[in-house]
């Protein structure tokens, strides 16, 4: 189980931590029990991601997920963003190993809930589709096609 | 890198240039086989069984014929748990093993009860020992076999083994004990502890990996794993590995002739990695507190962090730790070392163990003590939820 350059770049130097005071959109995924919670907040122009940041409890990888994907979407339009896939994050890093691919899951839902909690806040539709993580069964493990060894 | 700081020595452990000089010559020019007859045929065995007396003296056991040498640790805990069982009850029967014994011990557990026996996972207590009490509740008339780790891999806590098997052995059981990170740290005498079989490791020693000692004593039922040439009194066929037999016997030897000294040199760094980092950091703590314990092993229990993290950054800094997180070991759940004392999966997934060795000095641990902090400091302030699990307001 190694971790590529790019993902210890971002473990190391994250990009884009913290919190925006008064932020138009906030997502908090994951569950301290399972090891990692993410907690994005943005800033919204013209439906598009005008500031990012976010703060995470977790490995290596949550860490470089998170760093990674406010990258990736500041600037995006609000739909852009959501569309954002837990595979592009892992190709984006050169890749994951497979048991941290979860990590991914949980950046992508992160931003998805924070771009859905400013269009609800907003009186709009969420456009991110169910939020897997505001269901109370939902498992940010249990999406992990490539880690069926047994 | 230009510092290596190394405090895994729970993990594994350099071998001892001594070890390394006494093994050598066994490679290429005293490499025969030792069960041929001839001089260098001789010379082998001569060899082997010296390295066979020195651990029979080493680890207080009866007879050389007690002693089998095997690949490692997990080779012995496998021979023992599943040898022992399906020889003493071939039509299945009750097993008792504690529910933080190593892999190495669970599996074979777990293959047993797929294979028609019972197999009672005893939890330890919060204070990380298995309480003679509750092995004795757990046993039945139809117990063969005890297996109850010596000292634990992650927190350090040492068993009491001597009681344990007398417990086993009133109800006609077989006691097993794996004692890979104890050997030579704290002491043990297969006779005075009672024991039926215990479990060695060269390389937690400072000998070579892939070698490893069984102790079974005589009369135990026994069914081998390895079957072909009867070597190893039919109990472990294969050609024996010379050069891993002796290497072990020479590393056992100085660890027992060291450990007067190195013991209580051990225990004091230990205890300052213990004292310095829940002296400097709020909201950590030792995992295990109570005696015995494993001379060489602090394990801390750091909130609010996740322990790959906290490797990964200390890593990064030149220094070899290991942690109980599930995000360390590739699977999805914490140690269930610590899950099994109770500790809540949230504080388990910031678990560090920092063992110490020969090689470590009181430097290293200050270096240690230097770095951490700001680690976790800086995870910390990193984390969206530590003020609301804490309650603590950050710097």
């Amino acid at each position: 189980m190694l971790y590529t350059d790019k993902v210890m770049d971002h473990f190391n130097n994250p990009r884009n931590v913290g919190v925006i005071e008064n932020a138009d959109g906030v997502g908090e995924v994951g569950n301290p029990v399972c090891g990692d919670v993410m907690k994005i907040t943005i800033r919204v122009d013209d439906d598009r991601i005008d500031d990012i940041k976010f703060q995470t409890l977790g490995c290596g990888a949550a860490i470089a997920t998170s760093s990674l994907v406010t990258e990736m979407a500041r600037g995006m339009t609000l739909d852009e963003a959501v569309h954002i896939t837990k595979r592009q994050v892992a190709d984006e890093l050169g890749g994951l190993p497979p048991a941290k691919m979860h990590c991914s899951v949980l950046a992508t839902d992160g931003l998805k809930a924070a771009v859905d909690d400013y269009l609800v806040s907003h009186g709009r539709e969420p456009i991110a589709g169910p939020i897997l993580t505001s269901d109370p069964h939902f498992d940010p493990h249990g999406d992990e096609d490539d880690d069926a060894d047994e | 890198m230009d510092r290596m700081i190394y405090l895994d020595y729970a993990a594994t452990t350099p071998v001892d240039p001594r070890v390394t000089e006494a093994m050598l010559p066994y490679f290429s020019e005293r490499f025969g086989n030792p069960n041929s007859l001839y001089a260098l045929g001789r010379d082998a065995y001569r060899a082997l069984e010296q390295a066979r007396e020195q651990v029979t003296a080493g680890i207080g056991a009866q007879h050389p014929n007690e002693v089998v040498f095997t690949g490692g640790g997990t080779e012995s805990d496998n021979a023992a748990v599943i040898g022992i069982a399906t020889k003493a009850a071939p039509n299945g029967g009750h097993v008792v093993v504690s529910a933080f014994e190593h892999h190495a011990v669970l599996e074979p557990a777990h293959y047993l009860e797929k294979h028609g026996y019972e197999v009672t996972y005893l939890r330890p207590r919060a204070d990380g020992l298995v309480h003679v009490e509750d092995v004795r509740a757990a046993l039945k008339r139809e117990t063969v076999l005890v297996s109850i780790m010596h000292g634990n891999n992650e927190i350090g806590t040492v068993q009491p083994i001597r009681e344990i098997g007398e417990a086993a052995h009133e109800v006609g059981a077989y006691m097993h004990t794996d004692a890979a990170q104890t050997l030579g740290k704290v002491p043990f005498n297969a006779q005075e502890l009672g024991i039926d079989a215990a479990t060695f490791s060269g390389h937690k020693i400072y000998g070579p990996k892939g070698v490893g000692a069984l102790y079974i004593k005589r009369r135990t039922p026994f069914a081998p794993l390895l079957r072909g040439g009867g070597q190893e009194f039919k109990k472990r066929s294969g050609t024996q590995n010379v050069p891993g037999a002796i290497g072990f016997a020479a590393a056992l030897r100085i660890m027992l002739e060291e450990y007067p000294t190195e013991g209580p040199r051990l225990t004091a760094l230990r205890d300052r990695i213990i004292d310095g980092v829940t002296s400097s950091l709020e909201n950590t703590e030792a995992t295990a507190k109570g005696d015995p314990r494993l001379p060489n092993i602090a394990h801390l229990l750091i909130k609010g962090v996740e322990g790959e993290a906290m490797l990964l950054q200390l890593d990064a800094k030149g220094i070899a730790v290991s942690t109980g997180s599930a995000c360390s070991s590739g699977s999805l759940e914490p140690s269930h070392v610590l899950l099994s004392i109770g500790c809540p999966a949230e504080l388990a997934h910031g678990s560090l163990r920092a063992s110490v060795g020969r090689l470590t000095t009181a430097d290293d641990i200050e270096y240690f003590l230097d770095v951490f902090p700001l680690i976790v400091e800086r995870l910390r302030a990193m984390s969206p939820v530590y003020q609301k699990m804490f309650g603590t307001v950050l710097k």
